[in-house]
């Protein structure tokens, strides 16, 4: 296969071949990381730009340890706006950028569709690092890539995802990375938060986190994203901790060997108790390690040759 | 003087669906003339309307003219130029306006323009309330002295369900029609697509169906507990469609309208983030749009209406939760709508009776929606064969904001009369007045 | 079996000559196979690099470790490539630190994939120092690189092209010399 692709907006149009691809170069990222020097030449010249207007320490660091890695120079713009605001924010200072010729804008914004938008007026490529309830792609990628290293394989595997559904941009990218791989999905949250159409999707939805976690070799919690829901989908937190929080008792009900994922940051004791969070079974550090060579991985694959323009 | 030579004259509201001429004097509908008796010689100008339809002038009942306030987007000079090319006669006009449309001035200001710059007739609907604030009722009756056909809050419906109350038992001494646009604001805020399967897949907040018909059975069983007249605007549910039907059957005094787009896109027209398929109500499911098409059908719904409303290129080109609602719709609600006709289930006095019988029966206009002796010559011509594509280039409007770019289209007005005078030919040899 | 404008350099025969007389310079030139340690160049110089290794095996009765290593995150050129080329891995599973490395390569052109190579092992550590091995040396250099072991020179012109088949086994392994039609240059 030929790497073709000028933009990562989302994981809804990646073929099958192409996460491949990203997992098969994320493997030999992950080999200069645990080298002694950890950087390597490849992107030198080049500038990616982290274009951040909602704050997010996490994604946005990784993505610049990962340019830095390749030996790009990574700029960072961070900006909050709401999602609600006025289009002229964007798209002026989005072009603004892009006349300073970038290879690559890494882009997290509140607005869905944020990315996709983007892409039809810059010259350079755009990566999405999360738009509003959308995509998070390179966190459905470095999820997989997660799975992969733990298990050996995804088909055929059980993995429920708890939590906010309706607002998640990682469960819209997870269910299209390990859907694509085969993977038996769940999602399980309250009613108000699983909204019946993303069955759709071909996830299994079920409101009861036993049937979830019954069996499953992979549980993804998700974050309980308070700032994001203006009016309560649920009556409290302690409710919420009680009926959809993952504890030890529950997670005996999963497979032995299962283990436990969150794409951070935790609200410990609300949807994972800190046992479980700091346990054996739990393979999040792992994700915030492999997000590091996927990002890395995606940053090389778009920043080079002749048909991405510069 | 002025004959429609020979074209097959379709009248729903005198019962008339023949081939013949028209004979227009002083503004005025002079005579019919079945086939072979137009005169060999006349004295003035003779349009050719063989193989074409004629038709009594079309009205829609639902336009946004954004004048005054928003000129950069439609004046009143440019969407009644948008309505004649797209057949229109009249337009009905809603009033959020800036200044709002809740004063007997701006009222007189849009008619004045209307008739010194305008190429249809327009008739502006005020507001309901004042600033479209849903809080105090405007001056009802100095309004209708002034010029106002109806009264609408559109782009927001009275959120309370007293005020509504208040405003449909006092229209009743005036004979006025009020006009909702049906929406739960608390179930519908925030939102920016249809609940359903493409919002979830693409994370766009989303807007129930029940957000409308919710609001749409409150209005009706507030028109049916105070005996007010309502005209629910732009349809766009399945449970809409029935509760206008339900509402029909009880006997309250409840008209409804719907938009091509709403019979003609689903929300699938979103995908890609396309801010051109944003709208207020949103495209719905195919289960929807199958609805509002049964509803057109069984005479539930009783006008197509276009629900114009343009938008500069800048306000549509951002994040889609930021960009505006709405479509420009003069130029395409014609076609579109003849699209229904290919099923047999529409006939075409059925659509003229959705494009210009029913909108001057309930607006009350009497002169229109007619070609019987003595109406006013407002007369559209089709031709209802002809096959186009919608461009650019026929956008006579201000504003570009619309998702049928590039669209295959049947049928097309080929001239338009307003009051005897032709306001849009695309025949040889007839010109439109300056 | 010639095909169009293909000429046979080197058989399956003839390169496990050569490739013995490498190894006996390398062997000779360093003393023995102390502190020796071989990395080939992906792809073409990974399969020639275990040849010189079990051929030092069976020469002194000892294995010398052995890696390679993926020069395409050091390469020049990234940017001027149609496309992102697939990466490959880097194995190098001991410390070069104060070793003799044995870059082992196919085919030495420009100098250019010597230059990443050694740009990547020093990434590495730091080794006592570095000696090029390569299969053929067939001219044309852009950088100061000279290899310490040549297999064969095979002068070329620059519209030509060395095709190094080293899949499967050894008696099937060949090298030609290839025309490369106008225009189709890599």
């Amino acid at each position: 296969m030929e790497w073709r692709r000028k933009h990562v907006l989302g994981l809804a149009d990646f073929s099958t071949e192409e996460i491949e691809f990203v997992i098969d170069t994320a493997r030999s990222m992950e080999d200069v990381l645990t080298r002694d020097i950890k950087k390597v030449p490849a992107l030198r010249g080049k500038t990616v730009v982290n274009l951040f207007f909602e704050a997010s320490t996490r994604t946005r660091t990784s993505f610049e340890i990962a340019g830095k890695r390749l030996s790009a120079d990574m700029v960072n713009f961070s900006s909050a706006v709401s999602s609600v605001e006025k289009g002229e924010t964007l798209l002026d200072t989005a072009r603004n950028i892009d006349s300073m010729k970038p290879s690559i804008i890494v882009i997290r914004h509140p607005a869905s569709g944020a990315a996709h938008f983007l892409s039809r007026y810059v010259s350079c490529s755009v990566i999405n690092a999360g738009d509003g309830s959308n995509e998070h792609p390179t966190q459905g990628l470095l999820d997989l890539y997660s799975v992969l290293k733990a298990k050996d394989k995804v088909k055929g595997l059980k993995i429920t995802i708890i939590g906010d559904i309706l607002h998640s941009r990682v469960v819209r990218s997870s269910l299209h990375s390990f859907g694509r791989m085969g993977a038996d999905l769940w999602l399980c949250g309250p009613a108000s938060l699983v909204p019946r159409e993303m069955g759709r999707s071909g996830a299994t939805i079920t409101y009861d986190i036993r049937e979830a976690v019954r069996d499953a070799d992979v549980v993804m919690m998700l974050r309980i994203q308070l700032e994001r829901q203006k009016t309560a989908f649920f009556p409290s937190l302690r409710e919420y901790a009680r009926k959809y929080g993952l504890n030890s008792e529950i997670f005996s009900l999963a497979k032995k060997d299962a283990v436990i994922m969150h794409p951070g940051p935790i609200n410990r004791g609300v949807e994972l108790s800190d046992e479980l969070a700091d346990s054996a079974h739990s393979i999040i550090l792992n994700q915030v390690e492999s997000g590091v060579a996927i990002r890395m991985a995606l940053l090389y694959l778009l920043a080079g040759g002749h048909n991405a323009a510069h | 003087m002025l004959l429609i030579k020979e074209g097959r004259v379709i009248d729903p509201e005198s019962g008339r669906d023949e081939w013949g001429s028209i004979v227009v004097a002083d503004g005025k509908v002079a005579d019919f003339l079945p086939n072979g008796e137009a005169p060999k010689r006349f004295d003035g100008t003779v349009i050719d309307a063989a193989g074409k339809w004629v038709l009594p002038g079309l009205i829609d009942m639902h336009v946004h003219l954004r004048d005054p306030g928003f000129e950069w987007k439609e004046d009143i000079r440019t969407g009644t130029a948008a309505a004649a090319s797209g057949g229109f006669a009249s337009v009905v006009c809603m009033a959020n306006t800036n200044p709002v449309n809740d004063h007997p001035e701006v009222t007189r200001y849009i008619r004045e323009k209307a008739a010194s710059q305008g190429t249809a007739n327009v008739f502006p609907v005020a507001a309901v309330t004042r600033g479209l604030e849903g809080k105090e009722m405007t001056d009802f009756a100095e309004l209708q002295e002034a010029g106002a056909v109806a009264f609408s809050d559109d782009g927001r419906p009275v959120r309370s369900a007293l005020i509504l109350r208040r405003a449909l038992e006092y229209a009743k001494a005036f004979d006025l029609l009020l006009m909702e646009h049906a929406e739960d604001h608390e179930l519908s805020e925030g939102g920016a697509a249809n609940e359903g399967w493409t919002a979830h897949r693409l994370g766009i907040p989303p807007i129930p169906s029940a957000a409308e018909e919710i609001a749409i059975a409150r209005d009706i069983l507030l028109a049916r507990f105070t005996g007010g007249r309502i005209h629910i605007q732009h349809i766009s549910t399945k449970m809409g469609v029935d509760l206008l039907r339900m509402g029909k059957r009880a006997g309250v005094r409840v008209t409804g309208e719907t938009a091509p787009h709403y019979f003609t896109l689903t929300d699938a027209a979103i995908e890609g983030y396309n801010t051109h398929a944003k709208m207020n109500p949103p495209l719905r499911g195919e289960e929807d749009r199958m609805a509002i098409l049964e509803g057109i059908v069984d005479g539930t719904i009783d006008v197509i209406a276009s629900d114009h409303a343009p938008h500069d290129e800048y306000t549509k080109r951002c994040e889609f939760i930021a960009a505006s609602n709405g479509i420009i719709g003069l130029e395409t609600a014609l076609p579109l709508s003849m699209g229904l006709l290919a099923g047999g289930k529409v006939t075409p006095a059925r659509l003229v009776e959705l494009m210009s019988a029913a909108p001057a029966r309930i607006l009350g206009l009497k002169e229109k929606g007619s070609l019987r002796k003595g109406a006013d010559a407002d007369i559209t011509i089709v031709d209802p064969e002809t096959e186009w594509e919608f461009g650019e280039s026929d956008v006579r409007s201000k504003s570009r904001n619309t998702p049928f770019f590039g669209w295959k289209m049947r049928g097309r007005a080929v001239a338009v009369l307003c009051h005897g005078r032709i306001t849009h030919s695309l025949l040889k040899g007839i010109a439109p007045v300056a | 079996m010639k095909k169009s404008g293909r000429k046979l350099i080197l058989d399956g025969k003839g390169m496990d000559r050569v490739l013995s007389r490498l190894t006996h310079e390398i062997l000779e030139k360093n003393r023995g196979a102390e502190e020796i340690a071989l990395v080939g160049i992906c792809s073409g110089g990974v399969p020639l690099s275990r040849v010189i290794q079990g051929k030092i095996r069976s020469i002194e009765g000892v294995d010398v470790q052995a890696g390679y290593v993926d020069i395409t995150l050091y390469r020049d050129d990234l940017s001027r490539a149609g496309y992102q080329p697939r990466l490959k891995r880097t194995e190098i599973p001991f410390s070069i630190d104060d070793k003799k490395v044995i870059l082992v390569d196919d085919v030495l052109f420009t100098g250019r994939t010597i230059r990443a190579a050694m740009d990547a092992l020093i990434d590495f550590g730091r080794p006592k120092n570095i000696q090029l091995a390569v299969l053929i040396d067939r001219g044309h250099r852009e950088l100061p690189i000279r290899a310490d072991y040549v297999g064969r020179n095979v002068p070329t012109a620059r519209s030509e092209t060395v095709e190094v088949v080293v899949e499967g086994e050894m008696e099937g392994w060949n090298v030609f010399l290839r025309e490369i039609p106008p225009g189709k240059g890599e």
